[in-house]
């Protein structure tokens, strides 16, 4: 490879294929050019050559997506008609359940023990989609952290700057869709662990509306705010996997009935009319000057493309952090309560000692320090004479926040600011500072607390060469408007083409 | 003089087809080992609940039944702890927003005068799932996780029973009513029906509630009456030694016939309720309550006031042949059938209450696992009342259906038990019995009247017992009055 190369087909400039968008693989696949075997051995090769520095998988199933390739050139060969994904090389979160695939969660405590005996319900969408599993990526521990940092194996490294963090919980995906790694993946956010990463590797990255992509299947962190969503190289293929993914799930009670809409059609460069609302206080103090300058230059290009910019206030903003760790952590005692090394999982010194001991020191091995952190809090914050207290007033709270939203958008149909106050950190710059992360999380939690659905778009370098992330909101549902105000931005602009140097910034 | 106060926590497993959240079957009795399991009711990571709605609709019919209060909207809840049985190390419960509350229940009044009812206050009714089963082999535990969301109720009492008999009769009352609805087989021995009373005493009179002590471990109706009586008992015999009642939770030694404490309730478990965030809270429209309250059968109570009213049976056969939904679906089936054969209600209810629940008991078995239906029953009652057979006959016939499932007519005929009721049969035995005996004839005719029994036993030794005996009474007169 030979630095950021021009993504212009034709030109004279030969493409990896697996530097190119998942619709122009699929054109040309159906168009017989390439065969999804090609596809498949580029991605590998790729991870085969900078997956040692990225470390953005936890797993690769080289074999069984091979095979998979070979079944579906089997169909191209018929002239079978092609499902939506067909040959297109997917990775996926490993806190998202795959039958027959390890599903660590990044975890000591699942780690060698856990292969699921089911497909999550968006793993089995996507393989009737035709999508190739490639891998699991790496993320936080049980999803829990800002960095990738926290998983229990590896950090992974942002492919842009390898000294540095690629962005978490699904830091895994995103630095294998921007090093070229996998073509499209699947993430999960909490309280930004798409959007975040999705900014600092310059890629697209989209959490939907609570309940538009069933959680059957994605290990739970916190039940009320986790959400499936897509990390992709451009607008359009976050349309198409968004649509893949979407959809009433018989197995999860809270997904939406909700027809899905063709999210493709959606895709217009066009902003006119719009009305686009700049919150005040995600502009605030915090707010790194790069990133500012990012953002606020993206604000006035879509103005200067015919949408009209409101100033809106979302006044609870403020407690957001609290209202989101009380009740991310009062959910996460509960859920991760099932890891007692008694049916699976890891399980410390064998039998020795009475039930209650092995449970305790189960728990103690198999868990870091950041999981055990938010287990204790959350608990706290359960506990009698405290629930009201902590997680009852924070369920007012988040009352609140979501009516904010729904004030904001009667003023305005799409809300602009930024993912994160600052651009990718060093590895190991904030990790003693656990408040000082969470702090962060200030611009992405409250999307996740009011269920919206937030997205994040490429919209600038710094001066390091760290990308920047501009983030979209829409209303309840409104995914098509998100949509096309991003694919407005990105076919307007330069930033989604720039690929990042992997191998060259190792610092 | 002291008074108890108990309140009765009721879980019952429901007769639901699948699991609470799964799909899984909920038939599990009998199954082997961790067969009727998912990754759902196994807690595995990722997995979600969905909740049944049949299981729902089932625990809606008994907040009915019991005069409840259906919540408009009812919200599941997490109760946390750790335990082996506890796949996700909480369970999926109810808690301040449970589906029913504030009902009552009627049961007779044992200090009132007869037939009068009192009221047991039902303060809450809620839906959760059951846990695995741990069995302990030697030194180490087994988990059985087909239990492991089986859909249970939970049924709470306001603390209004006063004697150990009034908390029988109330588990009695609301079995009945479980069973008619058809939500849960009531069986104790299974597990399908576990009573936890709580008793405190205080002095006769006196407002304020004693310390409770909980009991478990109690396998029969029985057994409940028992371990009140005795924790009663001893809670007196402390409170008269000046000592204090501790907040324990008790087991019920079934062989010594006493409590044993379990374990201090001094610290308090800490569940850490709050609301299920898997779980959208459920709302409950009025027309499916209605809809729901449209399906439920007849009660336990009506069902009493119908059969004296309607087959004219006495309040003791009514109350007996209702206090199962089985019997008295039985019961109703042979009435039905005994009208061809002009047959009684109450001579049904005779030989129901009578003869068929003794072979019951003498074989331990209950009226749907025996091979005499209904129409059955009513045959062979027939048979006794149109004078085929006697009614001794007709009990060893009974016996006999009861043993082999034969029709009585069958039976009958086989053993030749049919009296001889053929008028000119029965005619020509008594002519030659007095042809053979002119002595006897003169003597009755002369005016030894007593001389009739005795004609009456020769003509019974000569048809070894199958005559009719009325019609051979009646031949004799006539036959003797002639001259």
């Amino acid at each position: 490879m030979t630095g950021p190369v021009g993504r212009v087909t034709g030109g004279g400039m030969v493409l990896e294929l697996h530097e190119y968008t998942a619709h122009e693989l699929q054109d040309l696949l159906v168009a017989k050019q390439i065969t999804a075997g090609e596809i498949i051995e580029s991605v590998l090769q790729r991870i085969a050559q900078v997956d040692e520095q990225v470390q953005a998988y936890v797993t690769v199933v080289g074999d069984s997506a091979r095979a998979q390739a070979r079944a579906v050139d089997e169909r191209i060969a018929r002239n079978e008609e092609l499902p939506p994904l067909a040959g297109l090389p997917v990775a996926i979160k490993d806190n998202i359940c795959t039958q027959g695939v390890a599903t660590t969660c990044s975890a000591r405590m699942l780690q060698d023990h856990h292969v699921p005996v089911y497909d999550a319900t968006v793993v089995a969408k996507l393989k009737a989609a035709g999508a190739i599993l490639i891998g699991k990526t790496n993320l936080d521990e049980f999803a829990m952290g800002s960095s990738t940092e926290n998983s229990a194996f590896f950090p992974t490294r942002n492919p842009w700057k390898l000294s540095h963090v690629p962005g978490g919980t699904s830091g895994g995906s995103a630095a294998a869709v921007s090093a070229g790694e996998a073509i499209l993946a699947l993430g999960s956010d909490t309280g930004g662990s798409i959007r975040q990463p999705a900014s600092f590797c310059g890629v697209v990255g989209l959490k939907p509306t609570y309940g538009r992509v069933s959680r059957y299947g994605l290990v739970a962190y916190a039940s009320s705010l986790d959400q499936i969503g897509p990390l992709t190289r451009d607008v359009t293929d976050c349309a198409t996997l968004l649509g893949v993914i979407s959809g009433h799930d018989p197995r999860d009670s809270t997904s939406v009935q909700a027809p899905v809409p063709n999210y493709r059609a959606a895709l217009r460069a066009d902003v006119h009319g719009l009305r686009i609302g700049k919150p005040a206080e995600y502009f605030g103090e915090g707010l790194s000057s790069e990133v500012r300058q990012a953002v606020e230059q993206a604000i006035e290009q879509l103005a200067s493309w015919g949408a009209e910019i409101v100033d809106v206030s979302l006044p609870h903003t403020g407690y957001a952090i609290a209202d989101f760790y009380i009740l991310a952590m009062a959910e996460a005692s509960s859920n991760l309560a099932r890891y007692d090394g008694l049916k699976y999982g890891y399980r410390s010194g064998g039998d020795a000692g009475d039930l209650e001991d092995v449970v305790r020191r189960t728990r103690a091995e198999g868990f870091g320090d950041e999981v055990k952190r938010r287990i204790m809090l959350g608990t706290y914050a359960l506990s009698a004479g405290y629930y009201d207290a902590y997680y009852d007033k924070a369920q007012r709270v988040r009352a609140l926040i979501k009516q904010d939203y729904e004030r904001a958008f009667a003023q305005c149909d799409v809300l602009v600011c930024p993912v994160s106050p600052f651009p990718a950190f060093a590895i190991g710059e904030k990790v003693h500072d656990p408040l000082q992360m969470y702090l962060a999380d200030v611009y992405t939690v409250t999307a996740n607390l009011a269920g919206i659905p937030a997205l994040s778009i490429p919209c600038g370098l710094t001066a390091a060469g760290l990308p920047v992330g501009l983030q979209l909101k829409a209303p309840w549902f409104q995914e098509p408007r998100l949509l096309r105000v991003a694919y407005t931005f990105e076919q307007n602009t330069e930033h989604h083409h720039k690929t990042p140097p992997v191998e060259e910034s190792r610092s | 003089m002291y008074e108890a106060v108990i309140g009765m926590e009721v879980h019952a497993q429901l007769l639901t087809e699948s699991k609470m959240f799964c799909q899984d079957d909920a038939q599990i009795f009998g199954a082997p080992p961790n067969t009727h399991v998912c990754p759902v009711c196994l807690g595995m990571p990722g997995v979600l609940p969905v909740a049944n709605r049949q299981a729902i609709e089932q625990v809606m019919m008994v907040g009915l039944a019991l005069h409840c209060e259906i919540a408009d909207m009812a919200v599941f809840a997490r109760k946390n702890y750790f335990y082996p049985d506890l796949p996700k190390s909480y369970q999926i419960s109810m808690y301040d927003l449970p589906l029913c509350r504030d009902g009552w229940l009627e049961i007779g009044d044992p200090q009132g005068p007869a037939g009068a009812l009192r009221r047991i206050g039902i303060r809450r009714v809620h839906l959760e799932e059951d846990t695995a089963k741990t069995f302990h082999v030697g030194d180490h535990s087994l988990v059985d996780f087909n239990r492991s969301g089986i859909p249970l109720m939970e049924i709470v009492t306001e603390p209004d029973i006063r004697t150990p008999e009034e908390a029988r009769q109330y588990l009695v009352k609301l079995r009945a009513i479980l069973r008619y609805l058809g939500v849960s087989t009531g069986d104790m021995e299974k597990g399908a029906l576990r009573c936890e009373p709580n008793v405190s005493v205080r002095r006769a009179g006196a407002r304020e509630f004693g310390t409770k002590v909980e009991v478990k471990n109690l396998n029969s109706f029985r057994a409940v009456k028992s371990a009140l009586e005795y924790e009663i008992e001893r809670q007196a015999r402390l409170l008269d030694a000046g000592e204090l009642v501790r907040q324990v939770t008790m087991g019920w030694d079934e062989v010594r016939g006493r409590t044993v404490e379990q374990r201090s309730k001094e610290e308090s478990d800490d569940y850490r309720y709050f609301p299920e965030p898997d779980l959208p809270p459920i709302r409950l429209s009025r027309s499916w309550v209605q809809e729901v309250g449209q399906q439920m059968p007849e009660l336990p109570d009506a069902r009493r006031g119908r059969f004296v009213d309607k087959y004219e049976l006495p309040e003791a056969d009514a109350e007996v042949l209702t206090a199962d939904r089985e019997v008295a679906d039985y019961y109703e089936a042979a009435v039905m059938a005994g009208r061809e054969q002009d047959l009684e209600p109450k001579s049904v209810s005779n030989w129901m209450t009578g003869e068929l629940f003794r072979l019951l008991k003498e074989e331990e078995t209950e009226l749907d696992a025996i091979p005499v239906p209904a129409t059955g029953l009513v045959e062979l009652i027939a048979l006794v009342e149109k004078g085929t057979i006697t009614a001794n006959s007709g009990k060893a016939v009974l016996r006999e259906m009861f043993a082999t499932g034969r029709p009585a007519t069958a039976i009958v005929e086989e053993k030749g038990l049919a009296q001889i009721s053929d008028e000119d049969a029965l005619a020509a035995i008594v002519q030659s019995l007095l042809d053979d005996n002119p002595e006897q004839v003169a003597r009755y005719r002369a005016g030894k009247e007593t001389l009739l029994s005795w004609f009456v036993g020769q003509v019974m030794r000569a048809t070894r017992g199958k005559a009719n005996p009325q019609m051979v009474t009646a031949l004799l007169r006539d036959k003797l009055q002639e001259s």
